[in-house]
């Protein structure tokens, strides 16, 4: 299992942000991680970056990636460990990028932290470049110069290029057109299906969750209540606020 | 709004000294305990006294009571420098109004206007107004005006330039509503609250360039207890009467204080961007 | 990027030209007649009268406006009353001594706000947050001739660390004069390899220079502050700490890149003000620069000396300005795109 995760909780004080009994993701595979705004999913994510604690937060339980537990590690191994083995991407790619930057200079700066040297760092970004289909020149672009379906390509290519196991992607569709979204959608697949990546897509949208995941876990309010195989969870769901997200699910009925 | 005002640390500190300064400059004369000599009075027998408990803040050159003429000072600055900012925004603003909203030519002109009196610091524009006619208040107070209606003309412009470009304004004027009426009563009520928070802004830099001028012997004359003009006048006595130029300039820097941490206070709470103070 | 210049270029001819109306305004502005104050207390009406003629106060006032445009360009910015000299060559004797100490005064300020501002930011709502803070606006509220007075009379006069006034020590021009090369002592000495007169220059310049450096300390560390906070709560900040980098990394290089556009931006403004802050502390340390020659052509009614140190001010305002902004578009690639 490549990433683990028990007893999760994620507290401000007295007040829990996000807790998660068990959520497992396999490498090739996507799983979902479904609920509202505000329930939880975003810290989820930042507490396996090791990144709650810059939030003020304090987080509880088992993070387990390839079987080594990460809550508890230093600062300087999780900083090696983010970028590296795990990446993530955020919503509106175009708030993700620095925008005084040109979107290159911050995929080889991060490649170099990673200790490649600047020659590797060139060439594995446009190589991953190419694999998300975006001609490697766009990397000489700033933020502005390109769109939110290639700047969200961009962020994909940079984890494919930090050669990550594990990518956590929150709501990186939300902000997105329809078409662009499905190719967004495309890219993704093809990680999980040539690259054996793990994926964790939080999102709101369960349409889009059940187009796109193998296993959903749906959060309401900080806790995971149901989860499952997307198929079986969609047509069976067993807690109510699974039934109510179904139900609110926009529907094109003939 | 109370809750809000209790959880912004800035605006309670610099609210309550500036209070504390209103209150002072209005019951001047009954907190002073020698009030004629923030007017022309002079003891020449009392000359340079240390501070000590008769006189708080020590004597003048001439004997007057120092601590009544820093009271006495609140009077002077803080209000011109008031005076000076309605003078500055009742130019400013309908410049600013005409500029923004109906924008072309009378943009352009404008704005390239103020841009020539933003060209000068404040303080020296207000020097060579002020050097090249007889040194007085008056004289000082429409020289800074002069020099600060272009920040609010750009300020107004700003927000008229913002509201008419909006959707509402339009089915507005599609409705036929004339334009004056529009400028009443959707572009002004939405400048109000920038122009308070420029305003108390920019009084502590106002009475820092009204006591600087003072200073140079340029505004206040004696016998007004002007704070700038009393350090000015303490210079020569520096070296032994150093109570002389401390409380004075004292009082300049905490008053400038105090509307700049009100200033800052304000601009944090009403920015609508910004989430209350944690 | 070349039509932004264009533009730009345009518009500061644009307002320097407004400037030099606004001058002539002012100094047309003056009551009494500054042909009695050329030809002196004592001169009879016949000399008044010559001097008046001299002077071209005779003409009608659009030839007086494109006189003075056309003196202005061509280097005549009129004679000082109370030096008789040209005013440009005052302007010129003058101003390096102030430029030396505003310049000293703003790297101080920036060297001593960025690190602050940043401080601030990286521990916010720690008790260095609130120091810093509150010195910020301290800075921002001192009035710098009364701070000029208390320093030198502390650091001066009681405790004799440091010199009372002046640029550098006079007696040190015999034993080590200084090779005037710039007019600004401290480069001077710096080029020639004067050393015992360098420590001189230094040591008078320090006290001035931490005087009028309250200013841009506090605005800068101010705007870095507050622009650095702004940007940490940003995704695009949140998506490099996920990436690996190490806090000082995310916060000193990839956050304060966008510091820097909005300390730009304030950079003309606070060089102004800093520029008469100097002018007001050049009296009280003996300091000869525009400040002193402007108290001396104030205290003599001195109308062109004025109305030439005015000008000179806001061209170099204007230009200022100017540069400012061509440096920020040529870094910030959103303003030129836009």
């Amino acid at each position: 299992m490549k990433l683990q995760i028990r007893d999760l909780q994620v507290r401000f004080g007295e007040q829990l942000a996000a807790s998660a009994t068990a959520l497992d993701v396999d490498a090739g595979e996507i799983v979902g991680l479904a609920g509202e705004s505000g329930s939880g999913k975003s810290m989820t994510i930042q507490a396996v970056l090791g990144l709650a604690g810059t939030a003020g937060a304090t987080v509880t339980g088992s993070i387990k990636l390839d079987g080594v537990e990460l809550t508890g590690m230093s600062a300087a191994e999780l900083r090696a460990i983010r970028g590296r083995r795990i990446a993530a991407i955020f919503q509106s790619p175009g708030l993700a990028f620095n925008p005084v930057f040109r979107v290159g200079a911050i995929v080889t700066r991060a490649l170099r932290q990673h200790g490649l040297s600047a020659a590797e760092a060139r060439d594995r970004a446009a190589a991953a470049m190419r694999s998300v289909l975006l001609p490697p020149e766009l990397l000489h672009r700033y933020p502005a110069q390109l769109s939110g379906g290639q700047l969200q390509r961009v962020a994909i290519a940079l984890a494919l290029a930090l050669r990550a196991d594990v990518l956590l992607a929150d709501e990186p569709t939300s902000a997105l057109d329809v078409t662009v979204q499905a190719e967004v959608l495309e890219v993704l697949r093809e990680l999980r299906d040539s690259r054996g990546m793990a994926i964790l897509f939080v999102s709101h949208d369960l349409a889009v969750i059940a187009e796109l995941c193998d296993r959903v876990a749906v959060m309401r309010a900080g806790e995971v209540v149901e989860q499952g195989v997307t198929r079986e969870v969609i047509a069976a769901p067993r807690h109510e606020y699974t039934r109510e997200l179904l139900a609110a699910v926009p529907k094109l009925d003939g | 709004m109370i809750r809000l005002l209790k959880a912004n640390q800035l605006i309670t500190a610099g609210g309550l000294i500036v209070l504390l300064i209103f209150v002072v400059a209005v019951f001047a004369p009954l907190l002073a305990p020698y009030p004629a000599d923030a007017g022309s009075a002079t003891h020449p027998e009392n000359a340079l006294l240390a501070p000590s408990l008769t006189h708080l803040f020590g004597t003048d050159q001439v004997g007057r009571d120092v601590f009544s003429r820093v009271l006495y000072g609140a009077r002077i600055s803080p209000v011109i420098a008031l005076v000076v900012l309605l003078l500055a925004c009742a130019a400013g603003v309908p410049l600013g109004v005409a500029a923004g909203y109906f924008g072309g030519a009378a943009d352009e002109v404008i704005m390239r206007v103020t841009d020539v009196f933003l060209a000068f610091p404040s303080l020296l524009l207000a020097l060579a107004f002020v050097a090249v006619l007889p040194a007085s208040l008056t004289v000082v107070t429409i020289a800074i005006a002069i020099t600060w209606w272009p920040w609010y003309a750009r300020l107004i412009r700003g927000q008229a330039a913002s509201v008419a470009g909006r959707p509402y304004v339009e089915a507005c004027r599609a409705l036929g509503i004339p334009r004056w009426r529009i400028l009443l009563r959707h572009v002004l009520p939405n400048s109000v609250t920038p122009l308070i928070v420029q305003v108390s802004l920019d009084a502590g830099g106002v009475i820092l360039t009204i006591s600087a001028l003072s200073f140079l012997g340029l505004g206040a004359q004696d016998p007004v207890p002007e704070w700038g003009l009393m350090v000015a006048e303490g210079e020569n006595y520096f070296t032994t009467g150093w109570w002389l130029v401390t409380f004075p300039g004292l009082a300049i820097l905490i008053t400038a204080l105090a509307f700049n941490l009100l200033g800052d206070g304000l601009r944090d709470a009403l920015d609508p961007r910004r989430l209350p103070a944690r | 990027m070349t039509r932004y210049v264009i533009r730009r270029v345009a518009l500061a001819l644009v307002v320097v030209t407004g400037v030099v109306i606004l001058t002539f305004v002012i100094a047309g502005v003056v009551p009494g007649d500054p042909a009695a104050t050329w030809a002196g207390p004592h001169a009879s009406a016949a000399q008044v009268a010559r001097a008046r003629q001299y002077l071209g106060l005779n003409e009608p006032l659009p030839v007086r406006i494109t006189r003075y445009f056309g003196g202005i360009l061509t280097g005549d910015w009129g004679v000082s009353v109370h030096t008789h000299n040209p005013v440009l060559s005052d302007i010129g004797t003058a101003a390096p001594a102030t430029i030396e100490l505003v310049i000293a005064a703003l790297i101080i300020g920036a060297a001593a706000g960025i690190p602050l501002g940043l401080a601030a930011a990286r521990w916010p709502g720690s008790i260095l947050d609130h120091v810093i803070r509150v010195g910020s606006v301290l800075g921002v509220s001192m009035p710098v001739f009364w701070l000029a007075l208390i320093l030198q009379l502390v650091f001066a006069q009681r405790l004799r660390m440091l010199p009372v006034a002046g640029q550098y020590d006079p007696n040190l021009m015999f034993s080590h004069p200084l090779v005037t090369r710039t007019q600004m002592p401290v480069v001077d000495s710096l080029i020639s390899g004067n050393w015992p007169m360098l420590g001189s220059t230094l040591s008078h310049l320090i006290l001035p220079a931490l005087v009028v450096a309250t200013y841009p300390a506090g605005v800068v560390a101010r705007i870095t502050r507050a622009q650095l906070l702004d940007t940490l709560g940003e995704t695009h900040v949140q998506m490099v700490r996920s990436l690996g980098f190490p806090e000082r990394t995310v916060v000193g290089t990839f956050a304060m890149k966008l510091a820097w556009n909005p300390v730009a931006a304030i950079l003309a403004l606070v060089f102004a003000y800093s520029l008469v802050n100097t002018f007001l502390v050049e009296s009280i340390f003996d300091w000869p620069g525009l400040g002193s020659y402007a108290a001396a052509s104030v205290a003599t009614l001195d109308t062109p000396a004025i109305a030439g140190i005015t000008l000179f001010v806001a061209i170099v305002y204007v230009a200022l300005n100017l540069v400012v902004d061509l440096v920020q578009a040529a870094l910030d690639p959103r303003i030129r795109l836009s």
